[in-house]
């Protein structure tokens, strides 16, 4: 399939539940090809719940939700649905990058193992191939000078630019960003945005879970504000955080800008 | 030899040496000039101690030990065949444990929850059975099952049941049971984030376990496998009851001629010192070797560390980085 002629993702009254904890309650969004779409919302509204809902590290209890055309997790027959066996989620996962909070880089292998890894073993690359491309990431985040270093040897920013190579290196269509400056140092937090910065540049497909307001602004195309678990506010960043139509909207802005 | 840090930017890894730096060159404190408090307690404790030492030595030396029939026992035949099958029979048994143990790990670790139960099960029982009685009764075996009958293949249980396979069996099923545990607990110290993010890159539960969680893993397996290790050097002894022919059963068939019980015994010790104190150097180095990547830098090796030493007496503010 194609992109363009359907939207990179597609959100149809998602729900969420962990026990008794509704934590998504009807999502309905849509994100386009090439576009920067940011997610903002108190702790506890379901924005990163949502974001892992993508792809498909949690399961989705009711709704649905497509990505570039497909459905999430499952395979739909007639009316029914079918779940996916791990190697077919797998396999889906492999064309949505995420980059998390806490980084979650792999700590016994270099830099340049962090980013070879998926590759060499999900793609079958040689591991000439992977190591050119390797290093032509590490270069485009600015670490290539860093790629024997071991994570525990970088510094949180190093740290998160080394785990946007390694989402990079499976060259997905689609890029997930957990509050990827919120676990930084505030004079480390520029050198992320700026690499994010330029993917946007370049026409990744980005749905960017921030607290940077700043960054949303400049750089997003479209921005939704979450709180109990339901979309309140959705338009361009520049009209919903400059003149937020709602209550909540309004409130939670007055706090963080 | 540890990752060295790259020469880039100079950004955070030097910033350590300059504080220090500063302080020894700043001109003019007056150094403080204090009497020091005296460990009074100390000097009497230690001289206790030395005195204690003393007439254990004492003791010892006045003993009735023929220390020349321990001498020439040393490095016998009959003592280093026993040597040699407490070794292969120690490393067999641990192979089996940790090979059981890893597959009981997982069985626990698994969703389903027959195989969790059984699991369970067999570490419950393995756990809460002394080796020692687990031993004999492997060994007696035949008491209870004549032949050994599995449908292709029998044998009369006597014959089958050699004492090679009643200590293998007997130590290394009694092994598995730790291993499980501490398997178990290593591959559950690994943060969920790592296996989140391995899933993320399209990676497969059975991948993410071998190229993510293991080589993790091991390095809270290491330490304690090391020991349970030096702990079967020490406990394959038992397997002398079984009559296999261990580094404790040459002893005691030593000393029943030769009637030198103690002289024989210092043998033994002297043997399982060795053996122990060689494993527990090599446990150093394994354990550096998984640290990797955890630290900054790798803790030095006794080497490295006695050439430090040696540098740092000559240039003492270069040795520090």
């Amino acid at each position: 399939m194609t992109t363009g002629t359907h939207p990179m993702v597609l959100a149809e009254g998602v729900h969420k539940s962990f026990g008794l904890n509704q934590v998504l309650q009807g999502i309905d969004l849509q994100v386009n090809a090439r576009e920067v779409f940011c997610l903002i919302g108190p702790s506890g509204s379901g924005k990163s719940t949502f974001l892992r809902c993508i792809n498909h590290l949690e399961k989705i209890n009711a709704g649905r939700l497509w990505v570039d055309g497909h459905l999430v997790g499952y395979r739909q027959k007639g009316d029914k649905l079918y779940e996916f066996k791990d190697s077919e989620v797998a396999m889906q996962r492999r064309d949505i990058g995420m980059v998390f909070q806490r980084f979650n880089l792999f700590p016994h292998m270099t830099a340049l193992g962090n980013v070879m890894e998926a590759p060499v073993q999900v793609k079958r690359e040689t591991r000439s191939v992977a190591r050119e491309r390797a290093m032509r990431l590490l270069d485009r985040v600015g670490l290539a000078e860093k790629a024997n270093a071991y994570p525990a040897q970088l510094s949180g920013g190093q740290q998160q630019r080394v785990a946007i190579a390694r989402a990079l290196a499976m060259e997905p269509k689609l890029m997930l960003f957990d509050e990827p400056t919120s676990a930084l140092d505030p004079e480390l937090v520029g050198e992320v945005l700026d690499v994010m910065r330029g993917l946007a540049e370049d026409g990744m497909t980005m749905i960017v879970v921030t607290h940077e307001m700043g960054f949303a602004r400049e750089v997003g195309d479209a921005l939704v504000f979450m709180d109990g678990g339901v979309v309140v506010e959705s338009g361009h960043p520049r009209e919903v955080l400059t003149n937020p139509q709602h209550d909540r909207t309004k409130a939670f802005l007055s706090k963080v800008l | 030899m540890p990752p060295t840090f790259d020469k880039g930017p100079a950004d955070d890894s030097s910033a350590g040496s300059g504080p220090a730096a500063a302080i020894s060159k700043a001109p003019g404190p007056v150094p403080i000039k204090a009497i020091p408090v005296r460990h009074y307690g100390r000097w009497i404790s230690a001289v206790l101690v030395i005195a204690i030492l003393a007439l254990l030595v004492n003791a010892f030396a006045n003993a009735n030990i023929h220390w020349e029939t321990t001498r020439q026992y040393l490095f016998k035949d009959v003592i280093l065949d026993g040597v040699w099958h407490t070794l292969y029979i120690s490393v067999l048994s641990m192979l089996l444990g940790v090979v059981l143990g890893v597959i009981l790990a997982i069985m626990r670790l698994s969703g389903n929850p027959v195989t969790g139960s059984v699991a369970w099960l067999y570490i419950w029982l393995f756990r809460g059975t002394p080796v020692y009685v687990q031993l004999i009764m492997w060994y007696n075996l035949a008491l209870i099952f004549p032949t050994f009958n599995i449908g292709i293949y029998s044998e009369p249980m006597n014959t089958f049941m050699t004492p090679f396979l009643a200590a293998l069996l007997g130590l290394g099923l009694n092994e598995a049971a730790y291993m499980a545990e501490i398997v178990r607990a290593g591959i559950q110290s690994v943060d969920e984030g790592q296996t989140e993010a391995s899933h993320a890159l399209g990676m497969s539960q059975a991948k993410t376990m071998r190229r993510v969680i293991l080589p993790q893993a091991m390095r809270v397996i290491i330490p304690p496998t090391g020991n349970e290790f030096i702990n079967m050097l020490k406990t394959s002894s038992l397997a002398s009851v079984v009559t296999f022919p261990e580094l404790m059963r040459s002893v005691q068939n030593v000393y029943t001629n030769n009637l030198a019980i103690m002289e024989m015994l210092f043998v033994a010790c002297f043997w399982y010192l060795v053996m122990t104190s060689v494993f527990s150097v090599g446990q150093y180095y394994l354990e550096r070797h998984y640290a990797k990547g955890r630290l900054r830098a790798l803790p030095p090796t006794p080497f490295q560390r006695v050439r430090q030493l040696v540098f740092s007496l000559r240039r003492p503010e270069v040795a520090r980085s």
